[in-house]
């Protein structure tokens, strides 16, 4: 009862409020933007308390928290990166660049890839195992290749991150197809469709959300393939500033650099999943509709 | 009996003249792993131009399977269906082709999830280049409101409830002016309120169109409520067991549930329903065994 009464004056207080302020007060009264802070508090206390305050045996060499941010927040940087260095957004710029060009043909070979191969029997038995075979060798195994076939830094590079996430998206639309429910199939079929309606009407629409599901994960695989790259070869990159920091015996740059990888790993998936979300009002309404 | 289906198509004026399913002599052996089975065996029928067409029988007794034979999603072993006098298959083209002038209402519903209404009944008329794209779309925003849906129109098929989903795919079917409509028990998974109110919109659209229905379900209310003739099936192999002639003038509304008339005929067919019912269940338990 009284919480009952609680909420009613509360709905009363935001409904006499401005559109903007009532969405503000709206998203500050919601609970989920506090637990996120409050597991992020937690973590990074954690880390404070075993690195920096008791220095326990194994952590004590670590770089803390308070170590890290105040180097990557410091305009006089010690050990050479922080946010005010043109450096830094170099190393960004640069790993972000290669992950545009992966994911770019990563996924326009690999989705189309994959719809052909849920669509056509024939075409999956021509493809499928030799994806397959090629799927489990290992990205790192392929460096020594990548850098024989392709001249100069970037293009080994972008190879190795595009053929990890290549995997993915392409297996992930091949799901996509075959879970098209087989009555879509035979509705269009008794609709009087020709078979390139069905690819577009059907198998398209259809996979979509698996394919975004796919690329989502693509894009962080790209992401692993891509620090793994330029760890062995470049001089720019995310993935180079960390193992640039490990030779140079410097823990700080090294820490800064996952975090920023991180981050920026972080913010790539989110884009993928509004571009989905776009693409997919049919499915993110209805989800709305059973509240999730 | 013929005289039955013609005095129910005299009372409705412009009575379709196409839509004539001839069903002669099919049988279908499924053959899983060598394991035959026989899911229709020798089964005949006859249905009229512009008739509702109720078939009733057991689960799994080939009801389906039948109806996949019309439309084109399986081949047969032996006989002939014909529609309108031409061959849709027999023993040298055992599966017929797939085309809109025998569209399919399916059992879980099938508008494709990632179309707007409006978009989902557009379809048949767009690809095959009936109707330029404008003309689909408002010709398709006509029937949706013609059916209480205009303001539905724009929704995707997760937006509306299943009744209203149901009744946006009879419209695509509809759309395309089919010469028979083949129902595999649309109205399943609905509760009895809903059901009523999709029975009688059904019958609205009917009265509207004469379009010859091909209509399997479990529900021998819901047929003789809805068609001209029931038609009971025998468990598997199928076969035409009994044939119940719904004597009952249109137009029909629910009222005619509480009448005597309807009830004797429930009864008459319930009892061939009942014991072919029960003979499926005892055949199912001795498999299990």
């Amino acid at each position: 009862m009284l919480n009952n009464g609680q909420g009613a004056s509360l709905g009363v207080r935001a409904g006499r409020m401005p559109m903007f302020m009532a969405r503000i007060y709206r998203r500050l009264s919601a609970t989920g933007p506090y637990f996120t802070l409050l597991g992020l508090v937690l973590w990074v206390g954690t880390w404070w308390l075993l690195c920096e305050v008791f220095s326990v045996p194994r952590f004590e060499k670590m770089p803390g928290p308070v170590v890290v941010l105040s180097e990557l927040f410091s305009p006089q940087p010690f050990l050479g990166v922080s946010v005010f260095t043109e450096e830094y957004y170099a190393h960004m710029w640069a790993s972000c660049r290669r992950i545009f060009f992966a994911f770019c043909i990563a996924t326009g070979v690999g989705v189309p890839l994959g719809l052909f191969m849920g669509w056509s029997r024939k075409f999956r038995d021509y493809t499928f195992p030799i994806l397959e075979i090629l799927r489990p060798i290992p990205i790192l195994a392929w460096v020594p290749l990548a850098i024989l076939m392709f001249k100069g830094f970037e293009s080994p590079v972008i190879f190795l991150a595009t053929l990890a996430s290549l995997y993915v998206s392409t297996l992930n639309t091949l799901l996509g197809v075959d879970s098209i429910d087989e009555s879509y199939f035979r509705a269009a079929g008794c609709l009087g469709s020709k078979p390139h309606h069905i690819f577009w009407h059907v198998v398209v629409p259809g996979a979509l959300p698996f394919m975004f599901t796919g690329l989502q994960i693509s894009i962080g695989v790209a992401w692993f393939s891509l620090v793994a790259a330029e760890m062995v070869s470049g001089d720019w990159g995310l993935g180079y500033l960390i193992v640039d920091a490990y030779m140079n015996n410097v823990t700080v740059p090294m820490v800064i650099g996952m975090i920023t990888l991180g981050f920026v790993g972080w913010f790539t998936s989110v884009l993928v999943r509004i571009v989905g979300d776009r693409m997919m009002q049919w499915r993110t309404r209805a989800l709305a509709m059973e509240n999730r | 009996m013929a005289a039955s289906v013609a005095v129910n198509q005299s009372t409705a004026p412009g009575a379709a003249a196409k839509g004539a399913v001839s069903i002669r002599n099919v049988t279908k052996v499924y053959d899983p792993e060598g394991v035959n089975v026989m899911a229709v065996d020798d089964c005949s029928m006859e249905i009229a131009a512009g008739e509702v067409c109720m078939v009733v029988g057991p689960s799994g007794c080939g009801k389906t399977t039948l109806l996949n034979a019309i439309a084109g999603f399986h081949s047969i072993t032996a006989g002939e269906i014909h529609l309108d006098g031409e061959l849709l298959c027999g023993p040298d083209k055992p599966l017929a082709e797939q085309g809109a002038d025998r569209v399919v209402v399916f059992q879980n519903g099938a508008l494709f999830p990632w179309k707007t209404l409006r978009d989902n009944v557009a379809y048949g008329p767009l690809v095959r280049g009936q109707l330029s794209k404008r003309d689909a779309l408002d010709k398709a925003a006509q029937m949706l409101a013609d059916v209480g849906l205009a303001e539905f129109a724009e929704k995707y098929p997760g937006e509306v409830s299943s009744g209203m989903a149901r009744r946006a795919e009879i419209v695509r079917a509809l759309i395309n002016d089919p010469k028979v409509l083949l129902l595999d028990e649309p109205y399943r998974a609905m509760d009895e309120l809903t059901k009523s109110i999709m029975h009688e919109a059904l019958l609205e659209m009917y009265d509207r169109t004469r379009v010859t229905m091909f209509f399997i379900t479990h529900d021998l209310e819901e047929a003789i409520f809805l068609g001209d003739r029931v038609v009971v099936m025998t468990t598997r192999p199928c076969r035409t067991k009994k044939i119940v002639d719904v004597n009952i003038p249109r137009p029909r509304d629910y009222h005619l549930l509480s009448s005597e008339a309807f009830r004797l005929l429930v009864e008459e067919a319930s009892e061939a329903v009942h014991e072919e019912a029960l003979k499926a269940f005892t055949a199912g338990e001795r498999e299990l065994a």
